[in-house]
C-alpha cells in the first residue's frame, strides 16, 4: 500500500461518519394477477460514509428488490408501499421521476452481476466511459477522456490507454467488471450499490475484484451497499452485514458479530450448512435447514422463519417479532434470541437420522476407471478464408486419472480448464482424440451411441443447471421411470413401485410422482435429476457441478443425499465443482486442472496442505471463506486462463505463475514429481522447495 | 426430514385442463379471437340448422336483393341465399375435406393442409436441427430455395399443374407451408438440444427417434402451435385467393373465394355478394391471428 493510501485511511478513522443512506421501515410490493405480493417488508438499515454494508441472503429473499427500490428501478408493477429512503438526508420516496433520475446518475451508482450487459457492445470503452462525464458533468470530450484514463489507472487496469480504444468483447470478464466499477466511480458517487458483482467471475478473478472493492472503499470514502448470496465474499468485503430472509432483515451487526456470534436461528442455521475450507465429510457434518423459504404471497402469520425454526414456540406462530437491538449495534428479529443463544444447538432427531456416515473405500483396490494420456480436441473454424490449416481447441490435453471403486474424485479448476470436457469424454458425449479409456475392464473410447447398453447403464451423470436438467414436458415419475424401463432395471410392472422407492430415498415423497418440473424448486429438481441418474444403479456417477446453482441450505441437503447414496449403494463418483470448500468436504481424491492438463492430483488433505502446486496455492488463497477469524495468504493471479486454442509453451501456467523460475518454465513441459504414490505435482520447482511452502489458510489462535 | 415437501394435493384431470385453458381467458385479445373462430366453426358445422335455404337453390324471383327477413344477408345474382352460401362455404375450409368426390373426412382443407405441413415440416426441421451435419444443411438449402418462391405463385403453379380439387389444395398448402415450419422447428431444436435433459437422454443411449420426437419436439410445442394457428389463417386467405382466380374448389359448392369472384361482376348493382364472403374470410383470419397473438403474449408472460 502506498503512503498516500495509509494517510487517507488514518484521517478516515477520525472523521465523524455521517449516514449516506438511511432506509426506514421500507416495504415494497409487486402487483401481480393474484394481487399484491409483498416482496420486502420492514427493512431498515443505514450506511455510513466510507462503509461497506452487505445484504446477504438466499435467492428470492428480496435483496435485489431493496436495491432496486433505492434507485427506483422497480419496473412497472413494483412500488414502495411504506417507509422512507433518506439519501444524504433527502427522502427519495415519492419524488418525481426526473429528479430521481438526476440523483441516480449523479450521486448513486450501481454495478450489476453481468458486466457484459452493463457495457454497450458496439461502443468503444473510452467513448462510453466519457459519455457519463459529458452528459452528467457537461465536460469537454478531451477533459472527459483524460479523467476516464485516470480512473482506469486508479482501478489498476493494465494498459489503460489501450483499453480505452477497445470494445467490451476484446477484454476479459474481470477487466470488464473493472471498467464497470471505474465507470460507476467516475461521478464520484456518494453511494455505490453492487449487486452480486463477482458472482459471474472465476474465484481467482473474484479475489482480485474483491481486493479492488475493498481498496476503493478506503480511498474514495464511498458508502457501498454490497449484495451477495455468498457468505465468504461478504466476510471479505464488508464491515457490517444484514441477513435477509423472506423479505425481512432478520439480523444485522458487524461481520464479526454475525459470523462468530449469530443470534438468529436462521443465521445460525446458515453458518452450519456451509462447509468451511478444511472441513471434510469424515470429521464433520453439514446440517441443512429443513423446509423451504415461504413464498412472499403466502407468508406465515407470525415469525417468517417459524416453520423451519428448531426453537419455535406458540408465540412465534402468533406474533411477528420486531427487529430489536439485543446488544449495542447488533439487531435481531427473534422473540427469544437471548434464550436461543444460551441454549446451544443440538441437531434435531430427524436431521440426525439423515446424516450418513461417509462410505469407506479400499485404497488398494484396482481402479474402476483408468484414463491415460487422454486428449480431446475440438476443431476450431479457421479465421482465414482459404487456409487449409486446421486449428484445435485443446480442451483436454494429456490427462491421466484413475478412480478406485467406491471413492469420490473431485476435479477443480477455473472455468475453461477442461473439467467438463474430460467428464463428457468419459461418458461418451465427446469423442476423444487420443488416449486410453478403460472402465470396468472395457474400452470406452467410443461415443455413447456405439457403446453397449450394459456399459451405458453403469455410467450416469448429474447435471449442473437444475432448470434444464429435467424435460419440462414430462412428469417426474415418467422421467425416472424411463431410465428404469430403458435399462430394464426392474420388471415392467414394478417400475412404478421402484420410482416411488427412489422418490422416498430422495426424501421427496410419493406425491411428487405426478408433478411437472416447473412445479418444483431448484433443490427438488436436482434431487429428481439424481434419482434419474441412480435409477439404473450405475457403478460410476459423474456429477458436473451438481450443487453450484443451489442455495447454501439446499446445497447441504443435496450433498448429504449424495453421501447417503454412496454409503448405501457403494457408487463411485467423479465430482466437478468450482467451490474448493465443497470439494474438500466431499471428495477423497482431488485433481486440480489447469488449461486441459492436471497440475496436481492426490488425496484431498494432501492437496490442501503444502507442498502445493503454485496454481493450487493461488486457488486456495482466492477462496472466500465465511469466517472472519481465518488468516489467508493473499496470492493473486493476473489475467485470465489463456486460450486453449494456442496454449502457452512449456508449463501452461507460466504466464500467470507467481513462482515462475525462469526460461525453463517457458520451454520445457514440467516433470511429474511424486510426493507419495498418490500425490503428484507437475511443476519445475524441486520438491524440497515446494515442501517449504507455508499453509495458505490458517485459523488464527 | 420434511425438506422442501409442499403439501399440495393433486388436482383432477379436469382441473388441469381448465387451468391450461385459463391462460386463454387472461387475454382479452385471445378471447376476441376465440369468439370469432368459434362463431365460424360452429356456423359451418351446424350450417343445415342455422340456415333457411339450400345454398345452391336459385330463386329467380329474388335476384340481387339486399338483406331482408326472408334472406338475412340478401341474395346473389342468381337468387341464391347469401347467408346460406357463406355458412356452407365455411365447411370446406374448416369442417370437411372431400378427399375424393364421394369420400370426405372431418376437418377442413385449411386445417388438414396445415396439419400435414406440420408433420412434414417438423420431421425435416428436427432432422436438420437435432442431427445437423451435411444432411441437415442440404435439406435446409432445398427448403430455402422453395421459400424463395412467393407463396401465392407456388400455389398457382401447383394447382395449375395438378388441377383444381380439394385434395390438390391440401397438397399445395402442405408444400408451401412445410419449409417455413421446418425452419422454425430447426431453430427451436438447435436451442433445445443444448439443454441438460437432452444430454441426460443421450447418456441413456436413447435412439434418435425418441430423441427427436419425445425429448425435443414436446418442448418446442408452444411456438409451433401459435405458428400453426397463423398458418391456418394464411391458408384460408390463400384458398380465397385461389377461388377468386378461378383455381379454387370446384363449383357449384359454395366457396368464399369463388363467391367474391362471381359477385364482383355485379358489384355496382349488388355489393352484398362481395361484402359477405369478404367479411367471412377476413373475420376468420383476423380471429385466428388474434387468438395466436393473445396466446403468444400470455405464454411469454409466464416464462
Amino acid at each position: 500500500m502506498s503512503t498516500e493510501l495509509e494517510w487517507i485511511t488514518e484521517v478516515d478513522d477520525h472523521r465523524i461518519k455521517t449516514p449516506v443512506l438511511q432506509v426506514e421501515d421500507v416495504a415494497i410490493s409487486y402487483e401481480t394477477r393474484k394481487g399484491d405480493v409483498p416482496a420486502v417488508r420492514d427493512v431498515s438499515f443505514d450506511i455510513l460514509r466510507g462503509e461497506a454494508h452487505s445484504i446477504v441472503g438466499e435467492s428470492g429473499c428480496g435483496k435485489s428488490t431493496v436495491a432496486f427500490g433505492i434507485v427506483n428501478f422497480l419496473g412497472r408493477n413494483g412500488r414502495i408501499v411504506n417507509g422512507r429512503i433518506l439519501f444524504q438526508g433527502q427522502d427519495l420516496v415519492g419524488r418525481p421521476q426526473e429528479e430521481l433520475r438526476r440523483i441516480r446518475g449523479d450521486r448513486i451508482a450501481m454495478v450489476y452481476q453481468d458486466p457484459m450487459q452493463a457495457l454497450n457492445p458496439s461502443m468503444r470503452l473510452g467513448d462510453q466511459m466519457s459519455e457519463v462525464l459529458i452528459v452528467h458533468r457537461g465536460m469537454e470530450k478531451k477533459a472527459a477522456e483524460e479523467k476516464c484514463l485516470e480512473m482506469l489507472n486508479r482501478v489498476y487496469m493494465p494498459d489503460a490507454a489501450n483499453v480505452m480504444r477497445r470494445y467490451p468483447h476484446q477484454i476479459s470478464g474481470g477487466q470488464q467488471q473493472r471498467v464497470v466499477i471505474a465507470m460507476a466511480l467516475l461521478n464520484d458517487p456518494a453511494l455505490l450499490i453492487m449487486d452480486e458483482p463477482t458472482t459471474a467471475l472465476d474465484v481467482t478473478v473474484e479475489a482480485v475484484v474483491l481486493d479492488l472493492i475493498a481498496e476503493l472503499q478506503r480511498v474514495f470514502d464511498t458508502a457501498i451497499m454490497y449484495i451477495s448470496h455468498n457468505l465468504g465474499v461478504v466476510a471479505r468485503v464488508s464491515t457490517k452485514v444484514g441477513v435477509m430472509y423472506a423479505g425481512e432483515i432478520v439480523e444485522r451487526a458487524t461481520v464479526k458479530d454475525v459470523y462468530l456470534r449469530p443470534y438468529h436461528p436462521y443465521t445460525q442455521g446458515l453458518m452450519r450448512c456451509v462447509p468451511r475450507l478444511g472441513m471434510d465429510k469424515r470429521s464433520s457434518f453439514l446440517y441443512p435447514i429443513p423446509g423451504r423459504v415461504p413464498s412472499p404471497a403466502n407468508l406465515p402469520p407470525g415469525c417468517v422463519f417459524e416453520p423451519r425454526c428448531d426453537y419455535s414456540r406458540e408465540e412465534c406462530r402468533l406474533k411477528r417479532p420486531a427487529l430489536r437491538a439485543i446488544e449495542p449495534r447488533h439487531w435481531v428479529r427473534c422473540h427469544f434470541a437471548e434464550e436461543v443463544a444460551q441454549m446451544g444447538w443440538e441437531p434435531p432427531e430427524e436431521v440426525l437420522a439423515d446424516l450418513a456416515t461417509p462410505a469407506e473405500f479400499d485404497r488398494t483396490a484396482e481402479p474402476i476407471l483408468k484414463v491415460s494420456r487422454a486428449k480431446t480436441y475440438y476443431e476450431a473454424p479457421s479465421k482465414k478464408l482459404l487456409s487449409r490449416e486446421k486449428l484445435y481447441v485443446k480442451a483436454v490435453d494429456d490427462v491421466s486419472i484413475e478412480v478406485i471403486k467406491g471413492e469420490t474424485l473431485g476435479i477443480v479448476g477455473e472455468s475453461g480448464c477442461g473439467k467438463s470436457t474430460l467428464v463428457k469424454t468419459v461418458i461418451g458425449m465427446e469423442k476423444p482424440t487420443a488416449g486410453e479409456f478403460e472402465f470396468m475392464g472395457v474400452d470406452i473410447s467410443t461415443p455413447v451411441s456405439k457403446r453397449d447398453l450394459s456399459i451405458i447403464r453403469e455410467l450416469q451423470m448429474v447435471f449442473q443447471n437444475p432448470d434444464s436438467t429435467l424435460n419440462p414436458s414430462f412428469t417426474v415419475g415418467m422421467q425416472i421411470g424411463r431410465a428404469l424401463r430403458r435399462f430394464k432395471t426392474v420388471p415392467k410392472d414394478h417400475v412404478r413401485a421402484e420410482v416411488m422407492r427412489l422418490l422416498n430415498m430422495m426424501k421427496l415423497g410419493e406425491l411428487y410422482y405426478d408433478r411437472l418440473p416447473r412445479q418444483l424448486s431448484g433443490g427438488e429438481k436436482q434431487r429428481v435429476g439424481i434419482a434419474r441418474a441412480i435409477a439404473a444403479r450405475p457403478e460410476l456417477v459423474l456429477c458436473d457441478e451438481p450443487v453450484s446453482a443451489l442455495d447454501v441450505s439446499v446445497q447441504a441437503a443435496v450433498l448429504n443425499l449424495l453421501m447417503e447414496i454412496q454409503a448405501e449403494l457403494g457408487t463411485t463418483m467423479i465430482f466437478i465443482a468450482h467451490d474448493l470448500s465443497v470439494v474438500r468436504f466431499f471428495c477423497d481424491h482431488i485433481a486440480v486442472m489447469y488449461l486441459g492438463q492436471i497440475a496436481e492430483i492426490g488425496l484431498a488433505e494432501a492437496i490442501y496442505s503444502p507442498p502445493y502446486h503454485p496454481y493450487t496455492e493461488a486457488l486456495l488463497s482466492a477462496v472466500p471463506i465465511p469466517d472472519p477469524s481465518v488468516e489467508q495468504k493473499s496470492i493473486r493471479l493476473s489475467g485470465n486462463v489463456p486460450s486453449a486454442l494456442n496454449p502457452p509453451s512449456g508449463c501452461r501456467f507460466h504466464t500467470r505463475c507467481p513462482r515462475k523460475l525462469g526460461d525453463v518454465c517457458e520451454t520445457a513441459a514440467p516433470p511429474c514429481q511424486h510426493m507419495t504414490d498418490e500425490h503428484r505435482i507437475h511443476c519445475h520447482i524441486p520438491l524440497e522447495e515446494l515442501r517449504e511452502m507455508e499453509m495458505v489458510v490458517s485459523i488464527a489462535g | 426430514m420434511m425438506t422442501e415437501m409442499g403439501a399440495l394435493t393433486q388436482p383432477s384431470r379436469w382441473q388441469k385442463i381448465w387451468d391450461s385453458l385459463s391462460i386463454l381467458w387472461q387475454s382479452k385479445v385471445a378471447v376476441a379471437g376465440l369468439i370469432l373462430v368459434l362463431f365460424w366453426t360452429l356456423t359451418a358445422i351446424f350450417a343445415p340448422v342455422v340456415t333457411q335455404h339450400e345454398p345452391n337453390v336459385e330463386d329467380a324471383q329474388a335476384r340481387n336483393e339486399g338483406p331482408s327477413a326472408g334472406h338475412w344477408l340478401g341474395t346473389d345474382h342468381k337468387g341464391r341465399d347469401l347467408w346460406s352460401r357463406v355458412a356452407y362455404g365455411g365447411r370446406i375450409v374448416l369442417v370437411k375435406w372431400p378427399v375424393t368426390e364421394s369420400f370426405w373426412i372431418p376437418g377442413g382443407v385449411a386445417i388438414w393442409g396445415v396439419l400435414i405441413a406440420l408433420a412434414v415440416g417438423c420431421t425435416l426441421g428436427l432432422l436438420s436441427g437435432y442431427y445437423g451435419g451435411w444432411v441437415g444443411e442440404v435439406v435446409m438449402r432445398i427448403l430455402d430455395a422453395m421459400m424463395a418462391f412467393p407463396t401465392i405463385l407456388l400455389y398457382l403453379i401447383i394447382i395449375a399443374a395438378m388441377g383444381a380439387s380439394a385434395t390438390n389444395v391440401v397438397i399445395a398448402i402442405t408444400i408451401a407451408g412445410s419449409p417455413g415450419i421446418a425452419r422454425l422447428v430447426r431453430g427451436l431444436a438447435l436451442d433445445i438440444r443444448t439443454r441438460d435433459y437432452i444430454a441426460a437422454a443421450e447418456t441413456r443411449g436413447e435412439p434418435g427417434l425418441w430423441m427427436m420426437f419425445l425429448e425435443v419436439l414436446p418442448n418446442a410445442r408452444g411456438p409451433i402451435i401459435i405458428d400453426a394457428m397463423l398458418r391456418v389463417g394464411y391458408a384460408i386467405f390463400s384458398i380465397g385467393t385461389l377461388g377468386f382466380l378461378g383455381l379454387g374448389l370446384p363449383p357449384p359448392n359454395p366457396d368464399w373465394g369463388s363467391m367474391v369472384q362471381a359477385g364482383h361482376h355485379h358489384i355496382f348493382t349488388n355489393p352484398w355478394g362481395v361484402v359477405w364472403p369478404t367479411v367471412a374470410i377476413s373475420s376468420l383470419v383476423v380471429g385466428l391471428s388474434l387468438l395466436a397473438d393473445g396466446l403468444r403474449e400470455e405464454s411469454l408472460r409466464y416464462q
